[in-house]
Order: C-alpha cells, then structure tokens, then sequence
C-alpha cells in the first residue's frame, strides 16, 4: 500500500499554510497527525496532488486555560491531551475520551484539530466538543473566525472549515467538578465505536451536554436527552430519546435497530454513571 | 527531497519521494529491516517503531514528517556487539517465551518500551490495553503479557 | 497410564535430561532484534518486482487487458496475462487430494485465462523495477470485465442454480460418504429415548498470518539452476509441485523457507504467485519477487472453515449416544488448491468424538462457490468436528436434563478400552478423557462457578454468567503413507531426519520438518541432547532450506514431534549405536560392554576405560582404525513412516459473562487441560496451546470473513476483519495430563492444533449457557454483540 505521488510542503507558520492552500486551491490536502488522512492515501481513495503538513507548527500544540476555557492548540496529539493535568483537572471528559481514541502509537501522532477536521461521524472527539459546546478557531485568507461545534459538523466527513482555512484552536469549556461520563461501545478496544454516548451534567452555560458517535452521518447530539434533563426528568427517561435526530448507519457491526437500542442503553448508563 | 533522521543515534541523510512511507524508507533506503509490515490500515503494530521516544506506526508516518526526528528501530534496542546482550525487554520475551514466529516481535517490544516509558508499574489490565495496538497471532498474548509485567518488575498473572 | 508430570525423559543413552525441560530458545535472539530474515527482508540485487492485477468480480468474463498504458510507465517492464503466460506451465495448479474417483475439479490457472472466479483471482501481472512502480502500474492498468451472475452461499451453490464452472455443469465438486452400517444407524434412531437435530455454521475465516506471503525466485541464467525464496510451511512438497507445474528439472531447483513469520495451515499451499515468479524469472532472466499486502492476503491467500454441518445425535434414556448421524456441506470456493477437497475429510472420522458410539453414518459434499478458495487452517477439519459433537452433547444434555459435565462422563471412551477401535475404523492410540475433565473443573471451580451463575440468575443479574465445557479428541502426526494412500492423498507421510556429530564434538542435525514459529531448533536440540548427552547448546538443527535439507514432508497437521522429531530421536539412537561400536573397538571391549553416559562411552564394570562422545567422533571421521564394516562419520539419517496418527485430547472449560443489554461477550476464565503425551519442552507446549486457545476463541467471538451477495469480501482489511488483540483476552490457566502414545518411541503425540480445536465450541457452548434462561439454545459464530442481542430478542419473541 503506497500512496500515489504528491508534492510535499512543510508549512512554518499557520500564515504560510494558509498562504500554500490558497495557492494550491482544491489539489491541497492539510496534513496534521495523518491517522486519518495518510491510510486513505494509501488506499488510494485521496490522492490529493499537494500536502501541506501543520508538523512543523510548534505554536499549535499547546493546552492553556485562559478563564473558563480550556484552549487547546490544533496540533496537539491525543496523547498529550489526554495526560495533560490540566485537561485531566478542567476537563475531565476530553482528556478520558481522548486517551480512548485508537492505540497508544495512534494516539502519539494523531491531532485533536485534524480528528475535529476530519468530521468523522464516527469518531469520538468530534460527540465530545458537541457535549462540551465547544468551538473551534479557523484561520483562513480574511482572518480568523470561531465556529461553534453545532454549527462545525455538516455532513459524512463534511465540515463547515473552508478549503483555503486552517484549524487553529479548539476552545472548551473549564467544567472541573460537573458529572461526565463516556460510555464507548466497539468490538476490539482499538476499534472505532459502533456506538458512543459522551455526556456532561453541569448547569447554566454548560451542560447539560449529551452527544452521540456513528449514530447518524454526521456526529449528532442527543437533543432530545438533553431537553429531558433540562425538563428534570431522570436518567432511564432521558435516555429513552438518545434515537431522536438520528439516522444510525447500517454496516457490517449493528443494523440501525441495534444501534439505536445500544444509543438508548449507553446514553442511560453514561448519564448514570455522571450522576444523573 | 532531502532528509535527515537520526536513526538508532546516527544521522542519515536520504533523498527520499514524499510518499515514501518511514517504515518503507527504514527497511529499502537504510537496509533496517527488521520493523516489518504487518498490515495496510495502520491495525497490526508490526512496524511499530519509536519516534523521538514515543511509539508509533511507521507505515502511517511519511519518512519526510520525521526529518529533523530521531528514530529508534528494533536494531538500536540491544547494546549490541558480541556479549551486548539484549535489552531489558527483549529479555524479558526471551525468558518468558514472549515470541513464537517472530513477526510481530519487534514491533511488539518497541511498543511495550513506549508503553513501560509511560507507565513504569503497569497493572495487566494496563498492559493488555497499552498493547492493544499490537497483532500477535501465536502466542495469545499470554506471554507476551508476562514478559511486559517481567520486564517492569511485576509480579506474574497466571 | 496418567499422571500430572511427565515421566522420566524417554531417552534410553545419553541420560542428558534435556527432554522435558523448559529450556529457553535458540531461534529468539534474532527473531528479538530484528537479525532474522523473512522473505521481504532479502535483498536481492536486480530483482524486479511483480504486481499482480486481481479481479474486483466474483465473476466474470475477462474481454481484454488493455496493457499500453501501464508499459509506458516509469520502470515498467513487462505486462502479461494468462494467455502470455500459457505456455510457461507443464501443468495446472496442482491438487493433492482428490478424495473420490469421480471428484469434479476445474481447469486452475495461475493467471485466469477469459474468467475470473473470485474476488481476487489474478488476471494479469506486471513487473516493474520497484515496489513503488509495480504498484503505480497496477492501479494503472485497465481490464475489461464483463460481469457475469455469482454464487455465494454454500446452500445455495449447492442447488446450482448458478454453476461457477460451466463445463463442469454442477457446483458439485464430490459427494464423500463414511456410512460403516447404514442399518444400524437406521435402527439406533428409530429406537432412540432422546434425539437432538442440530444445524451450525463454520464461517470462513481468514487465516492471518502476522507475516503475508512473499516470494523471490532468482534465475541461475547460465548455470541453469533456479532458487526459490517463499513465506511457505512447505518448501520440500513446493520444490516438487514447481518442478511439475513449471517444467523446471528438480534436481535444478532449491527452495528455501527462510524465516517464517506463522502459517496456521495457510502457507500450506502451492500459491499462483510462486509458479509466476518462477515462470517469469525464467522468461525475463532476472530475479522476480512479490510480496503480498495485507489487503490482498484476505483474498489471495486460502480461507479457513467455510462449512454447514448438519449433526444428530441418538441416545438412550441415560444420554448415551447410539449413533451419529451427520450431513456436511463445504465450500471449496472457487477453485481446489492443494488440500482444498480434504480438508472435511480430515475431520470426518471425529464427529463422535470422544465419546464410545457404535453406529455412525457422514456424508459431505464440497460445492463449488464464487470466493477465494478454502484450504488448510490450524486444525483443519478437527475443528469443525469437534465444534459439531461438543455443541451437540450440550444440546443432548439440555434434552435429557443433566448437567454438561455429566453428559460427557456418560459417554467418555473408558481408559481401559485402548488401544480403540472407533466405529470411523480409526484406532484411537491411548486416552484418558474423564482424567482432564475432572482436572479442569477443580482448576476452574466448577461448582463455585454454579453457585456464582445460580445467585446472579436469582438476583435478576443482567450480566449472566455462562460456563462452558468442551471435551476434544483428534487425530495429527500426519500420516501413516499407507492410510493416506487409502484416503487418496497423493503423497505420503514420512519424515526424514539426520544427526552427525562432527569431528569437533557438536552436533549437527538435519531436519525436514519446517518451523515457522514451533522452536523445532530448540525441542529438536534437546531431543538429541537427552540420548547423546550432551548440552543442548552444541546441537545446531538445520531445516527449511532444501539445499541442506534435501528430504522432508514439511511443517502441517501436528506432525512435526511425532514424526519428524521421532526420526530426529531415532536417526539420534543410530548415532548412539554406532559410536558404541567405534568405542567398543577402540576400547577392545565387547559392543554390548559400552554404554553411552553423560557424554562419555565408557566400558561397564571398569570406569577408567572410556572415551568422550567427541573422541569417538573424530575417530569416526579420520577413520584411521574403524571396526570392520563400519563406515566413516559418526553420523545417521532415518525415514520415520508412523504406523499410525496420534490422538491428543483435552477438556477445556470457558466462563463468559454476558451483558443482556447489549449482547456483549466477555471471556473472563479460561481453563485447559491438554494430553498430548510426554512433553519436549513445556514451556513450547504451553505457547501452542495459548496461541491455539486464542485462534478458536477468535472464531467463537470475533472473527468471520464477510461477503456480500456479489461475492464481494466486507472484511478485507484488519479494521473491520476482528483479529484480537491483548485486551480481548484474559490470561489462561493450564493443566496437563500425560498418556503416552504406544504409536512411536517417545509416547510424543502432536500439540499445534489442540488448543484451536478445543476452544471454540467451549467458548460458544459458555455462551449458550449464559443466556439459558433467555431461552437462547444456539448463538451462531461469531457470537458478536449484534448477533448474541439479536439472539436474546428472538427467543424473547418465541
């Protein structure tokens, strides 16, 4: 498995790969940790003419609190993520999601900006910045700009990110105390879920947040969960609305009926497991 | 393009494409062939390799992403040299009969090094997690689990 | 006889004590540093490497290749397909096993002329400079397939209502009948207090061996002769299957298995891509390689299993089975590799497994389908036999409402009655079942395990505990040549071995048996050790490369101990022999006066006449004064050809618990308890048996290659293929008993298999046991989450 040739740029600033992807246009690809970009390429199904590679960014992998937010660079790997004190301390949910993401060697190389990026439905960081209401920071030709995470994930491996900008920054929400729970369903512990439920309890701005892994071709929230926590309702109850807004996918893993039954078991046991 | 890693603590310099794979231009440009290929979907683990210490699967690394990097193959582990002796955790597979065919053996030790880098007393459970990105198709892990806990100083399971 | 620990080595001479030892291994220094040598690893100067363009139809017609394109590519040397290629071949892709008179078998190619029969079947092959431009050329290169109608289902390839060979006109490749005593069988039924009627399905499997195949072939352009590198568990039996396949003098043609990264059967075989490597190095005079991806290997390489077993049992009032009855469908898929057809057959004879029956009656019929062809698989018919009965005694044990323990105790072949003759016409060697039963439930706790699966149930527990047993007998060491002969396999079953001690005082010895994985340097080093006396260390063993070995039957079928490593420790005791002789002249004592103890010959009676083994070695090898008739170098070869197959057997016990709302499986105990005679070296024994243990929970739980109704595999890739990892399993406890076998010197019987076959119907009959009070009686493999919940829904429904 050899990808097909491409030219390879290695950006120095975010500027300058802002600056390569306008030049390149649609032929560019952005290349972060490339645990989801480069086994596509080897399978041929991307053969993108131009890589851009964030690696040599140092300024995009940090993890900062800057008052209630918790503001991770884009470059930072899931491993660092997921053993910073401070993530662990802040936000206890990111840090266990992220130390779940894959195998370790995954973990050592693959981002939090290209996971979020990349919209898998079917990954499990893009259900936790959906619980967290968080936002991601873009860079592109006419400045930066803050997206939110309802507004971030469009469609099957479709995000609102432009081609021409860069993820910069995802920004969370400091919730130290607030009950949370992550409740991941696979075959194999390296697999990607067949279902996830990550969910966060709190009040006022945060929570209470409740969102889904491969539950629908975009990564999806429990909105109907969330609004029966809001209306007091308890956990078994909540839970019995995890399917509303979904169109689980169909594979070789669950039929949409068992997922939507693992949806209802897993939000009921994560928002247990949190303190609901 | 041009490169330099600094591979097992020497610098080599390579003129490599883009997509030259790390672990394609470890085994083809720098005769390292004992990381192997084990799978096409970064799955089984065997090329794992360390990349300025920590592991990762160098068939999902572009050789060109570690110039500037140091890499550590299975053939920089051991002392080396007649009476070199093994490493630690290379030992430790040796006297707990960790390996069989041998193929997913290198990059089985190089992540159990990262791992026990990271988690110096690991519990089993910790273990058989920490090497869930590692196929082996022989040995049920079983003793690959006790050489890992061998080799950090814990007291065997079964 | 039984007992928990081995008795004293076997070895009559040397007295070295190495033969039960836990001695470490040799093979692990350069298998733990990357020294050792896999196919891949070579590097061959001026080789070019080949692509091999593969069909994405199940089936179709091939109108055309159209090869420009790829040839103008950077490297590119040469494009061919299968009407390039038709003459290179002296004869078809060879079968070994028509296992009935009037088998079908179709035309097999290496590269398909006009039709592609499976997912993957070659159609054409580049050869180019690099890796990279091989790879560059087969995306690039264009076929034009005409789509033709495929079959997939075994049931229903086998109404042929599409035929995968039109000039074979039926599906049907044989129909192969054991039937001893039609009326008995007939009679047993009719007559019986309880009937169980069970259907199961073996899925096929895909074999995975951590290292895919790879081959080289490198041309002697003027000295004529060719060698051959390959991923292969068969060098010697490759060596004769290329001689006759592609024309090429044997006595030209050296194969050689370098290191071997596993093969659990699927490197067995004669692949397509070795007889093209061979065919174009001769035709472009340049070394050829290739080397299999993982991709490929799902498709490229033979699946395992692929079977639909119909089983019934008949038994009295007590539970003992009167009879056996048994219907199986296989699947060949597309073509017959090497063993493809016998690989039912090899398990025919075991569907009453342990247990003392007296009527049986088998019929199997192997159809043709439009998937990868099956072949060998870590046991190899074994498997899906013992799966059937063991799954059947539960099911008997639920009819007559006893435990699962007792069902079995109920039926056991005593120990008094071996040698046995089973009602199959095999002789079962020695046995004692009841023994391993009873160890492994003391090992287990088996009634703490009730009580603890009693209290959840009565607690409404939703995590149910589930405890499974499963007794295996099989039949290895493959094989008697004459019973092979009588089963239609084309070649026999011998071994041959050779030891020299060299005039330095170590010891060569030379195998043809080929390890990939087994420590055979290692068991064969204290083999020899124990009856020569001396260290382990001094004894180098020398395989897999027929240049050095030039005689072997090869690694497969849990015959490498107990006929291999029998020749090893019988061409080893002509060794003692013969330097008894050279001692006893040098010594002027009688020959029957000498004996051979910790390394030394000495003369009995007066211990200060002796002579190191060494001295006598270098004796033999200057040959200045060798007893009349002696000939020089201390050295012997032996052909080993058993008189019959070995029978290992083991109970093995699984603890599963069950998460009713979601239908996960957790394996959370497991126990075995194996006999496979005294053991070489415990600690290799033990390894067999963890690696064969997680081989069949794999199939129990997690593994299954998965088509589409186009023939198209789902699962081609080790994402969505569920190889287990560390974390999917617990670590094993084992026991041991040990029952020599009265078949050959050393009581040894084989291990490779036992743990595959033992394991998979314990973990699946655990499962049925937990969800009982669900109503759940059968949970098909692999009892995954969405299978084991849908399971539940359904007996919720009835």
């Amino acid at each position: 498995m050899i990808p097909a040739p491409f030219d390879y740029r290695r950006a120095a600033s975010v500027d300058e790969a802002v600056a390569l992807l306008a030049e390149h246009g649609d032929d560019a690809k952005l290349l972060a940790g490339g645990h989801s970009l480069l086994p596509l390429m080897k399978l041929r199904l991307a053969q993108p003419a131009v890589l851009v590679d964030l690696g040599g960014i140092g300024e995009l992998s940090s993890v900062t609190q800057d008052g209630g937010t918790v503001r991770i660079g884009a470059m930072t790997r899931h491993h660092d993520v997921a053993t910073s004190g401070l993530v662990r301390e802040q936000v206890p949910l990111l840090a266990e999601v992220a130390g779940q993401i894959g195998d370790p060697q995954v973990r050592h190389r693959g981002t939090i900006g290209g996971s979020l990026a990349h919209g898998d439905p079917a990954s499990d960081l893009p259900a936790v910045l959906l619980a967290l209401r968080g936002t991601v920071v873009a860079r592109g030709p006419s400045g930066e700009r803050t997206i939110a995470a309802d507004e971030l994930f469009r469609g099957f491996l479709e995000t609102a990110l432009e081609p021409d900008e860069v993820l910069t920054e995802v920004r969370v929400p400091a919730v130290p105390g607030v009950g949370w729970a992550f409740e991941k369903f696979t075959r194999r512990a390296q697999d990607w879920a067949i279902v996830a439920a990550a969910a966060v309890l709190g009040d006022g701005d945060v929570g209470p947040g409740v969102a889904l892994v491969n539950m629908g071709s975009a990564p999806v929230r429990a909105g109907g969960v969330e609004e029966a926590l809001r209306s007091g309702l308890g956990a078994g109850e909540a839970a019995a609305r995890a399917g509303e807004g979904t169109e689980p996918p169909d594979d070789l893993n669950a039929s949409p009926e068992y997922r939507l039954h693992l949806a209802g078991v897993l939000v009921r046991r994560a928002l247990e497991a949190a303190g609901a | 393009m041009e490169i330099t890693l600094s591979v097992n603590g020497v610098q080599r310099s390579s003129d490599v494409e883009p997509r030259r794979l790390l672990v394609h231009h470890l085994r083809e440009d720098l005769g390292l062939t004992g990381t192997n290929v084990g799978c096409d979907t970064t799955s089984c683990g065997a090329c794992t390799v360390l990349l300025d210490g920590e592991s990762v699967k160098s068939c999902t690394v572009l050789a060109v992403q570690a110039d500037g990097h140091e890499v550590t193959t299975i053939e920089g582990l051991a002392p080396g040299g007649e009476g070199g002796g093994l490493h630690p955790v290379q030992q430790a597979f040796h006297e707990q009969h960790g390996l069989q065919c041998g193929f997913c053996t290198p990059g089985m030790v190089m992540a159990v090094v990262s791992l026990l880098e990271e988690v110096p007393h690991p519990t089993e459970r910790q273990v058989r997690l920490g090497l869930e990105g590692n196929l082996c198709r022989c040995t049920g892990y079983h003793n690959i689990v006790r050489a890992v806990m061998a080799a950090a100083g814990e007291e065997l399971p079964a | 006889m039984t007992a928990t620990e081995p008795p004293p080595a076997p070895g009559p001479a040397g007295g070295g004590g190495a033969f039960g030892r836990r001695l470490l291994r040799k093979e692990d220094a350069r298998l733990l540093t990357g020294e050792a040598r896999f196919v891949d690893d070579l590097q061959v100067p001026g080789a070019l490497w080949m692509g091999m363009v593969r069909s994405p139809f199940a089936h179709a017609r091939i109108r055309g290749v159209e090869a420009e394109g790829a040839l103008a590519m950077p490297g590119v040397r040469a494009v061919v397909t299968g009407d390039d290629l038709a003459g290179a071949w002296a004869a078809a892709m060879p079968c070994a096993w028509p296992v009935t008179e009037d088998m079908r078998a179709p035309d097999h190619w290496p590269v398909a002329r006009h039709r592609a029969c499976h997912v993957g079947d070659i159609v054409a092959v580049v050869v180019a400079g690099t890796r990279q431009q091989a790879a560059d050329a087969v995306d690039a290169l264009e076929v034009d397939y005409e789509p033709l109608p495929a079959v997939v289902d075994i049931e229903d390839a086998a109404t042929d209502r599409v035929v995968v060979h039109e000039d074979l006109g039926t599906n049907t490749s044989y129909t192969w009948t054991l039937s001893p005593d039609p009326g008995a069988v007939d009679h047993a039924f009719a007559t019986a207090a309880h009937t169980v009627a069970e259907r199961y399905v073996q899925q096929r499997l895909v074999p995975v061996a951590m290292e895919p195949r790879g081959v080289v072939a490198v041309p002697g352009v003027h000295g004529g002769d060719l060698t051959v590198y390959s991923a292969t568990q068969i060098p010697h039996i490759l060596k004769l299957m290329i001689a006759t396949t592609c024309g090429v003098p044997e006595h030209k043609l050296r194969v050689v298995a370098p290191a071997v990264g596993g093969g659990f059967g699927a490197k067995l075989d004669v692949y397509a891509e070795e007889l093209i490597a061979v065919a174009l190095a001769r035709r472009l005079g340049a070394p050829t390689r290739w080397t299999e991806e993982r991709s490929e290997s799902a498709v490229a390489t033979v699946q395992g299993r692929g079977q639909v077993q119909r089983i019934e049992l008949a038994a009295d009032a007590d539970g003992r089975v009167t009879a056996v009855r048994v219907r199986l469908t296989a699947d060949m898929g597309a073509y017959l590799q090497l063993l493809t057809p016998g690989i039912p057959v090899l398990g025919a004879f075991l569907y009453h497994g342990a247990y003392d029956v007296p009527a049986y009656h088998l019929e199997c019929t192997g159809v043709f389908t439009n998937r990868t062809p099956t072949d060998a698989y870590r046991g190899a018919g074994r498997p899906e036999a013992t799966y059937a009965i063991e799954r059947a005694m539960d099911a008997l044990a639920r009819s007559v409402g006893v435990d699962a323990a007792e069902i079995r105790r109920r039926n056991y072949i005593p120990p008094d009655r071996f040698p046995y003759p089973s009602v199959t016409g095999l002789t079962y060697d020695s046995g004692s079942y009841e023994a391993t039963l009873d160890r492994a439930l003391d090992l287990a706790g088996y009634e703490g395990l009730r009580a603890e699966q009693r209290r959840r149930r009565e607690a409404g527990d939703r995590r149910h505990l589930g405890i499974g047993i499963g007794t295996y007998v099989e039949m290895c060491g493959l094989a008697p040549s004459r019973v092979l002969a009588s089963l239609r396999f084309a070649a026999g079953g011998w071994e041959v071995a050779s030891v020299s001690v060299l005039p330095t005082g170590t010891v060569q010895v030379v195998s043809g048996t080929t390890p990939h994985g087994q420590g055979h340097e290692t068991s064969w080093s204290q083999i020899v050790a124990d009856r020569l006396g001396v260290d382990p260390a001094d004894v180098e063993v020398l395989h897999s490369d027929t240049a050095t070995s030039p005689l072997g039957m090869d690694t497969y079928g849990s015959r490498s101990l107990p006929v291999g490593g029998v020749a090893v420790a019988m061409a080893a005791d002509e060794v003692v022999a013969k330097a008894r002789a050279v001692a006893a002249h040098q010594m002027e004592a009688a020959v029957d006066d000498v004996e051979l103890m910790g390394g030394e010959l000495r003369v009995r009676g007066t211990p200060s006449r002796s002579m190191t083994l060494q001295e006598v070695a270098f004796e033999a090898f200057s040959a200045h004064d060798l007893p009349e008739g002696t000939t020089p170098n201390l050295a012997a070869q032996v052909t080993y050809d058993p008189p019959n197959f070995v029978f290992p057997f083991g109970t093995h016990v699984a603890v599963v618990e069950v998460d009713e709302d979601t239908g996960r499986v957790d394996l959370v105990d497991y126990v075995a308890v194996d006999d496979c005679g005294p053991r070489v070296n415990p600690m290799i024994v033990e390894g067999q048996i963890h690696g064969g243990i997680v081989q069949g929970v794999a199939q129990a739980l997690w593994e299954e290659a998965v088509y589409d109704a186009d023939g198209n595999l789902r699962t081609p890739s080790l994402v969505d293929y569920c190889v287990p990892t560390a974390a999917e399993v617990p670590s094993f406890r084992l026991g041991h008993t040990v029952t020599p076998s009265p078949t050959n010197p050393l009581g040894v019987k084989g291990v490779g298999e036992a743990g595959t076959i033992g394991s998979a119907p314990t973990v699946v009959n655990a499962v049925v046991d937990a969800l009982a009070p669900l109503g759940v009686t059968d949970v098909a493999m692999p009892a995954h989450p969405a299978r084991v919940w849908a399971a539940i829904q359904e007996a919720r429904r009835r």
